[in-house]
């Protein structure tokens, strides 16, 4: 099949991170500091990036800003013109740091919260986070970039939905991201215990349907669904290895940020393979790209052009084939594990991260 | 209402550059990539925050023939139902 260039690189500059969020999607083992790329490494990874196409940089974690590095990543990453987004917690950000990001071109900074208020926010992140939060985006916003606000929705929050909303517009957030939870590394682990109940969903659905509408001139919104819930899978990635590729702290390169839960897939790293030979070449990044893999009911599906048959990383967690159809999809003969997972009675007990 | 002598920015965050790459313009903002085509990318380039719709048809008409204000003005409307464009 016909390759395109990759318009965006996830950076996963380390794993480290002050908050315990318990819908935490990095793996169950983290990569340990001494196991991190060099500045050296990051350097060349971001200008093989360009080489090879890559557009938007996302620099990320755990916490990209407990790297003492990352003013001199973003500077490279911007003078090779890339458009160049800071995710973090806030946690860490000081006037003294962001301005200095800004100088080196920083063009975008993606906030997360976890819920509205002080008390549900910081119990949810396991730390003092939600006073650091409102400073980092009142920093954002006297810098003039654009914020985005990231909330990750699950059973805990959902019932803080119109309070999360009111948090971004105070914020004066450019965007709000309202992403149900993903159950993949330490989120799985945590799933019954964090699966919104249908009464929530159908409670945000009236909710964000009216934000989306009286915001619509201020502020973006982007809801994405339960997909448990849902009769056909998300379109993980816009179809695998076609858009965006992800370098994790260990150099290890991932055709989407979860893939390392695929156990039987063989991943290539940037330490000894260039990145255009793992995004052109590599088996892993060639295993799931276009239909050639498919099986029934995917193959003759009329929706295998709108959902590329689902999410790998979820096939193979429920099924144990990544290659099987999504089993979120209701045509997926699999279906039944999702539906059995959502008849289960709710986990009361959260496992922080760690 | 947009018109003549309204004045057209690119929103806040929004660069335009040109990617060696794919040989091509592109839009750059939180999230996301467009490819401009010839026309929206030279209609773009001079969009500064402080030129009317009808200084950018002027400007236009001197390196291009038959640029009408009503098509540049189209072309600014699409960009700005597309959260590129905002209006000052």
């Amino acid at each position: 099949m016909d390759v395109t260039p990759p318009l965006g690189l996830l950076a996963e500059l380390t794993h480290r991170c002050p908050l315990h969020c318990p819908y935490c999607s990095n793996p169950v083992s983290l990569v340990s500091r001494d196991a991190e790329l060099s500045t050296a490494d990051w350097i060349s990874v971001l200008s093989q990036a360009r080489e090879l196409g890559v557009l938007q940089v996302h620099l990320s974690g755990g916490e990209p800003l407990a790297r003492a590095d990352l003013p001199a990543l973003v500077a490279h990453a911007s003078s090779l013109g890339c458009y160049v987004n800071l995710v973090t917690s806030g946690l860490g950000l000081t006037s003294a740091r962001l301005d200095d990001l800004v100088s080196r071109g920083l063009a975008h900074v993606q906030l997360s919260a976890q819920g509205a208020t002080q008390e549900r926010s910081d119990l949810l992140a396991g730390a003092r986070a939600f006073d650091h939060k409102l400073a980092a985006a009142a920093l954002v916003k006297a810098s003039e970039l654009p914020l985005s606000l990231n909330v990750v929705l699950h059973r805990r929050n959902h019932d803080q939905l119109a309070g999360i909303i009111e948090l971004a517009e105070r914020m004066g957030a450019d965007r709000l991201e309202l992403a149900n939870t993903q159950y993949y590394g330490w989120a799985l682990r945590n799933r019954e215990a964090l699966m919104p109940t249908p009464s929530q969903l159908a409670a945000a659905e009236p909710v964000v349907r009216a934000a989306v509408s009286r915001l619509r001139d201020t502020m973006e919104i982007v809801y994405v669904v339960a997909d448990y819930h849902e009769p056909y899978p998300k379109p993980c990635m816009y179809g695998w290895g076609a858009r965006q590729l992800t370098v994790a702290p260990d150099g290890t390169v991932l055709p989407c940020p979860a893939a390392s839960a695929i156990s039987t897939l063989s991943l290539s790293n940037v330490r000894d393979t260039p990145l255009a030979e793992i995004w052109y070449q590599s088996s892993s990044f060639n295993a799931y790209r276009g239909e050639d893999w498919m099986s029934e009911p995917c193959r003759t599906c009329d929706r295998r052009g709108v959902d590329f048959g689902g999410c790998r990383c979820q096939a193979f967690l429920l099924t144990g084939d990544a290659a099987a159809t999504d089993p979120v999809c209701s045509r997926s003969p699999r279906r039944e594990v999702v539906d059995l997972v959502l008849t289960r009675p709710p986990e009361s007990d959260l496992v922080m991260r760690r | 209402m947009i018109a003549a002598g309204s004045v057209p920015a690119l929103r806040r965050g929004v660069r335009l550059s040109f990617d060696h790459v794919r040989e091509t313009h592109v839009l750059l903002f939180p999230e996301g990539v467009l490819v401009p085509n010839a026309t929206a990318a030279a209609v773009l380039e001079l969009c500064d925050g402080a030129r009317t719709v009808t200084a950018i048809t002027a400007m236009l008409g001197k390196r291009f023939t038959g640029v009408r204000e009503q098509d540049v003005l189209d072309v600014l409307a699409r960009l700005g139902e597309r959260r590129v464009v905002a209006w000052t």
